[in-house]
């Protein structure tokens, strides 16, 4: 097996732009079964992606292995020019230890289906943990910072409540606060509404849609609801099998989608509502 | 190195050995049988045999075993009951270990699922078929793993029973040490024997947990039934 | 037989002041000292620290699986070959909470195998270093879970501290013990030591079955 060179395939070709997100013929195994094979795909700085597909398919799995959640069994994932899941050393890339996943990774943030705040601290302890223990800040700066993102949600009232005194919908926008704290390059949404009662989804999907229009922060989302997809997404890639089987711009594929499963998967989704 | 003048013990080590384990058996004879009676006491709805139940038990497990054994040594000569003393270990240990096992027995039953008990009303069959083929066959593997903490305790309090002028293995262990010294060595010994006796009882636990779940169909890994203890049963590993 | 009240009530005081003096005060030492041992051993186990973690499993099953009475002698006979001489009560603490300890790890292993998964997920995804993902997120989760659990062994301790006086610790039952030996009438000392057991031990229990009640509803 050829050794890769220590620096992404597209920088080596010298793009404009370059990706922020590379997957490189990732291989991802649970025991016997495949869930990714081979999978290529690069994701621009900035840009917003919709991962769809059925159940099974690997788009979570994806996100999971991003946040080194998972470990990969086969190629490599760069991130911001960087190797995620492996670092190099002299001219070869050898599996990354703890300390430059932990570097890499403080790019990537993550808002869980489950939400997964502390419960042991309020609502501006949850915020403010990581900016002080990981970027450094000082408590005062990592307050005001938590303050002025709770009020961005709409949550400035709940600074010093307990997550369990929240309803879904604010401790997942308290959520997306926490990981917006830590100034990521690009975050991570596995079906963020998936858990919520209905009347509580809109108001996670509107903080979402601001900071859609307010920061170019990339985003990589996993979710059923097309329409938010429609509205925020840059591109939407279709999933089955642990491959990419199309990838477009929600005009064209919610449209006019071009694969027979694309086509099968949206009728069924959508006719839910 | 020291002379240790073993050899000459070996056999009232052996008899001291021999006494422990006898101890032990008889031991978890009684108290598993004092659970059990005490756990389907406990669970009844009539208020005496319930009440009851529950005084016993919790007397017994409210107050020290060296202090019941003492009690029992001591005090019920006087109310005219003569016993051997082994007789009064084995009696102690039935009425003090029986009394946490009562709390497992009851744990136990109580876990079964709801619908096992409906299904077996729906068949009509009698309150005692219930509980014979029906409830305790599915309580019995929940019971093993606490029984087994608890076997494992009655092993470790059986030293308490030189008190009661009965002669088990730590006792000769306290002679060899009057009479040679050598306290390291033989307090050391002590502990190895008692380890091993303890993973044997774990061994045999595991075995009777096997196949307690297989007759109910859920099989088991062969490698778990030489695994060490896993995690303690909080119920079951009070003293 | 009968009750010699009188009797009785001379021989509670000698019996209160030593169940204050090393009862109490063995039980309450032990404990401290096996809360933390016992964490230092879970935290071991759990982070799976190269070498010491299997040594801590054999070493918590070796010592869960052998009689403290053993250990006792054990240590009262080897410590000061080994140049320590502190005394009876330091060895009996030193014992009790080192085999408690083994008992508060597995229970601490619970309570940290109780904390969702999803909140190490989130230490990941905030890219908390470990000690803090430890000391700020699983550890407080794991021992409110667990803290039914911990006063229960705390009781079950208190009700072992008798051994102490095989190494002539003059504790409680032993100092019943001695009272009933010099006029050959145990039956009072001995049912009040039985007593003082119960009445430490019983309100202690129910406390902490609700104290259960109340975190398994929190």
């Amino acid at each position: 097996m050829a050794t890769p060179d220590t620096t992404s395939p597209e920088a080596q070709h010298g793009g404009s732009g370059s990706p922020l997100i590379t997957f490189d013929k990732v291989v991802k195994r649970f025991g016997d079964h495949v869930v990714l094979r081979d999978l290529d795909f690069n994701v621009g700085p900035g840009e917003r992606c919709t991962l769809i597909g059925p159940s099974g398919s690997g788009k979570t799995t994806i996100l999971r292995l991003l946040m080194t959640l998972e470990k990969v069994d086969g190629g490599h994932i760069w991130v911001d020019g960087e190797p995620l899941s492996h670092m190099p050393k002299g001219d070869r890339l050898i599996p990354a230890d703890e300390k430059h996943q932990r570097r890499v990774r403080t790019k990537i943030g993550m808002v869980f289906q489950q939400f997964n705040l502390f419960p042991n601290m309020t609502v501006l302890g949850n915020i403010t943990e990581a900016p002080i223990r990981v970027l450094g800040k000082s408590r005062d700066e990592a307050e005001q910072d938590a303050r002025e993102l709770l009020e961005r949600v709409g949550l400035e009232a709940k600074v010093d409540a307990h997550p369990t005194q929240l309803s879904g919908g604010q401790q997942q926008r308290v959520a997306i606060a926490r990981a917006c704290a830590m100034e990521p390059k690009v975050l991570l949404l596995d079906e963020v509404t998936s858990a919520l009662d209905p009347e509580l989804v809109a108001g996670v999907l509107n903080v979402l849609r601001e900071i859609a229009e307010t920061t170019d922060i990339t985003m990589l989302i996993v979710t059923h609801e097309m329409h938010f997809a429609r509205d925020v997404s840059h591109r939407v890639l279709m999933f089955d099998g642990g491959q990419i089987i199309e990838d477009s711009p929600p005009e064209e594929i919610f449209e006019n989608p071009a694969h027979e499963r694309t086509k099968r998967f949206l009728k069924a989704v959508l006719e839910q509502g | 190195m020291a002379d240790l003048q073993f050899v000459p013990w070996v056999d009232n080590l052996l008899g001291g050995l021999w006494v422990t384990i006898y101890v032990t058996v008889l031991g978890a004879v009684g108290a598993t049988l004092v659970a059990f009676a005490l756990g389907l006491l406990v669970r009844m709805k009539a208020a005496l045999p319930r009440i009851g139940a529950r005084i016993v038990i919790e007397f017994f497990r409210g107050t020290s075993l060296l202090v019941q054994l003492f009690w029992l040594f001591y005090v019920l000569p006087l109310l005219g009951y003569r016993l051997t003393p082994i007789a009064v270990a084995v009696v102690a240990f039935s009425l003090n270990f029986g009394a946490y096992g009562a709390e497992v027995v009851r744990g136990a039953i109580t876990a079964v699922p709801r619908p096992q008990w409906e299904g077996a009303i729906a068949l009509s069959l009698s309150p005692v078929q219930r509980m014979r083929r029906v409830i305790i066959p599915q309580a019995l593997p929940l019971m093993i793993p606490p029984f087994g903490n608890l076997l494992i305790q009655l092993l470790k309090s059986t030293p308490l029973v030189f008190l009661v002028t009965v002669t088990d293995l730590a006792t000769v262990a306290d002679q060899y040490r009057a009479a040679e010294g050598n306290e390291a060595f033989i307090f050391g010994l002590l502990l190895v024997v008692y380890f091993v006796l303890a993973y044997l009882c774990t061994l045999l636990m595991h075995v009777l947990e096997a196949r307690a779940k297989g007759r109910l169909g859920q099989r088991e890994e062969r490698s778990k039934i030489f695994a060490f203890r896993g995690p303690a049963a909080q119920e079951g590993e009070v003293a | 037989m009968t009750w010699d009240m009188d009797y009785a009530l001379d021989s509670l005081p000698p019996i209160l002041e030593a169940f204050l003096r090393y009862t109490l005060l063995a039980t309450v030492l032990g404990s401290v000292l096996a809360a933390v041992l016992g964490l230092v051993f879970a935290v071991i186990r759990r982070a799976h620290v190269p070498v010491l973690a299997p040594l801590t499993t054999v070493f918590i099953e070796f010592v869960r699986s052998t009689p403290i009475p053993i250990q006792l002698f054990f240590m009262f006979y080897v410590l000061p070959s080994i140049g320590i001489t502190l005394g009876g009560l330091f060895v009996g603490v030193l014992t009790l909470g080192v085999h408690y300890a083994c008992y508060y790890a597995e229970i601490y292993r619970a309570g940290i195998d109780a904390v969702p998964p999803g909140q190490w997920e989130a230490c990941t995804a905030l890219s908390l270093p470990a000690r803090y993902q430890w000391q700020r997120v699983v550890l407080p989760q794991a021992i409110r879970n667990v803290l039914p659990s911990l006063g229960n062994y705390v009781i079950s301790m208190f009700k072992e501290t008798p051994f102490l006086f095989l190494i002539s610790i003059p504790e409680m039952v032993r100092t019943a013990i001695d009272i009933g030996g010099g006029s050959f009438r145990y039956v009072e000392p001995l049912t009040i030591a039985g007593l003082i057991f119960l009445a430490a031990s019983y309100p202690s229990s129910v406390a902490l079955r609700r104290l259960e009640h109340r975190v398994g509803h929190a």
